[in-house]
């Protein structure tokens, strides 16, 4: 899922600084399953944003509504009303969503609430850990179905570096697993590990967000 | 006898002498004193010297900038380059004019990540955006097809072919380690001409590691030259064995340091034995000899060693 956090409450106070009526939407599909952005954490913050802004003496009144897919036109639509009386937006969607808020009610200024993080697993309750990078090249193939991309720290294609600390955590984050640790585990529960020797030329990052802003089109759906 | 570079490092090596190299940590400032000062202090006493490129992600001197100012003074550098900092067209362009300067040992490395940087004592620059376009591998390879067939990584050809002597790093004892003998070969397949390893205090556990190395052949193809860092005091040695990634510190190193009377003393004292052992090491071309922030230790140990003063070549 895309996963998104919450930002500093003091940071949206002051985007909303002299708005009085602001639409707070959250969308119920990525950044719900990852508690930033569902209805749950919408009918959450709005009182503490309420608050906050009757804090720092900017009193506003919040209306609130949680979409089924900020990401789809038809639901944002279902806002228009809501979205015609605010003064400002705040979305807890992901980045996609928020711009398709802001593109459909252009007039209205939209601020994000959360920041969106990452393309992650919920791996125990409460702990979403990086599956994808969204690379435009997968390797999974040649890495025992374990992502070098988004799970090494350096992006490393050819083996672990010298950061690998004793208990086979990386050396940046003692949570994090070393993941070409566990490629090489995975390797030789496999009988593979020989498969690891080759040199992995330097990757393509062309179809990748370093590449430049995707735009992927599809002929056969158009017609 | 046909040589990649023709630089002092590569033709010890080649001579079958032991070689000897060094560290040189660029200031943090622009102030070419600190690095002349330094080689001063070490000219004369190795083979070569890496000049690292903003090690532990603090910015420095540049490593090519250092080197030339080295070079420039009598000194042979060993550039270092990092993939932490440059994409593929940076580290071609930069290795290029390291050539031009005549700069021709280069040693490729992943780099500290821009986050496990600073040492904790600075605050480096946690929030940079981390290159890592290619990995180690990759820029060893990119340096070799640079020498050997003129050609970039995207394919496209050279003016002219830039003679570089090819240096990687090898932590033999970071886990997993069934695994880092095969990342050396990887890196000598890639193109390593030399090896300088994460600093070794378990002989042991090294030796058996170099000797699968020498099992495979690897040792026949590049030069391995063990990183010894020398001892100050028992607490540094065990703040390395529990903080640093792939160094094994023995308890009885450890112990030995905390009694000694005198553990500067007994710091190099114990250098001294550890090159010792490591030259009797079959794979071992050499030793790389490090006393961080504190290169005015190396001369006594050099010479104590025995390997004052270097070959002529």
């Amino acid at each position: 899922m895309i996963t998104a956090e919450w930002k500093p409450i003091e940071e949206m106070v002051g985007y909303l600084r002299g708005h009085r009526k602001v639409l707070l939407i959250g969308c119920a599909t990525c950044v719900a399953e990852c508690a930033a952005g569902g209805e749950r954490e919408v009918e959450t913050l709005a009182p503490l944003l309420a608050m906050a802004m009757q804090n720092d003496g900017n009193p506003i009144e919040i209306v609130s509504a949680t979409l089924e897919r900020q990401c789809e036109p038809e639901f944002v639509a279902s806002i228009a009303e809501q979205a015609a009386e605010a003064e400002a937006i705040v979305s807890v969607s992901c980045g996609i969503g928020m711009q398709l808020v802001a593109d459909t009610y252009a007039d209205t200024p939209l601020y994000p609430g959360v920041n969106t993080t990452s393309l992650s697993i919920r791996e125990e309750p409460g702990l979403w850990t990086s599956r994808c990078a969204a690379c435009g090249d997968c390797v999974l193939g040649l890495t025992f179905g374990l992502c070098p991309v988004a799970r090494c720290a350096k992006s490393l294609m050819n083996g672990p570096c010298g950061g690998t600390r004793e208990n086979g955590m990386c050396e940046i984050n003692e949570d994090t697993p070393c993941i070409w640790r566990l490629i090489v585990e995975r390797a030789t529960a496999r009988g593979q590990l020989e498969s690891l020797v080759e040199v992995k030329p330097p990757k393509n990052w062309s179809n990748s967000p370093a590449g430049g802003p995707k735009r992927m089109l599809r002929e056969d759906l158009r017609s | 006898m046909s040589l990649k570079a023709g630089t002092k490092l590569e033709k010890v090596l080649a001579a079958g002498q032991f070689a000897l190299t060094a560290e040189i940590g660029p200031p943090r400032g622009p102030d070419t004193e600190e690095v002349l000062k330094k080689a001063e202090i070490l000219k004369g006493m190795a083979d070569a010297y890496n000049v690292t490129d903003n090690q532990t992600a603090v910015v420095r001197m540049s490593s090519i900038a250092g080197s030339k100012l080295l070079l420039d003074a009598g000194l042979e550098p060993v550039a270092q380059m990092t993939c932490r900092d440059r994409n593929r067209i940076a580290m071609q362009s930069d290795l290029l004019g390291a050539a031009a300067l005549g700069l021709k040992n280069i040693l490729a490395i992943s780099g500290d990540h821009q986050q496990a940087g600073a040492s904790g004592k600075l605050k480096g620059h946690p929030g940079a955006k981390g290159v890592y376009d290619v990995d180690s591998i990759q820029l060893i390879n990119i340096i070799k097809n640079m020498r050997d067939d003129g050609v970039q990584a995207g394919g496209d050809t050279l003016s002219a072919k830039p003679a570089f002597f090819i240096g990687a790093a090898w932590t033999p004892l970071g886990p997993p380690v069934e695994f880092r003998v095969l990342r050396l070969a990887k890196k000598v397949a890639a193109g390593a001409d030399f090896i300088q390893t994460q600093a070794v205090y378990d002989i042991k556990a090294f030796g058996e590691q170099l000797k699968k190395a020498v099992d495979m052949g690897l040792t026949e193809k590049t030069a391995i030259l063990p990183g010894i860092i020398v001892p100050r005091s028992a607490g540094m040695l065990r703040y390395m064995h529990n903080n640093v990634p792939g160094v094994v510190v023995p308890d009885e190193l450890i112990a030995r340091m905390k009694d000694a009377a005198d553990p500067a003393a007994e710091g190099l004292k114990v250098t001294v034995e550890l090159i010792e052992q490591v030259k009797e090491l079959d794979g071992v071309k050499g030793v790389h000899l490090q006393a961080i922030e504190a290169e005015e230790l190396l001369p006594d140990i050099i010479k104590q060693a025995g390997l004052s003063p270097r070959p002529e070549v």
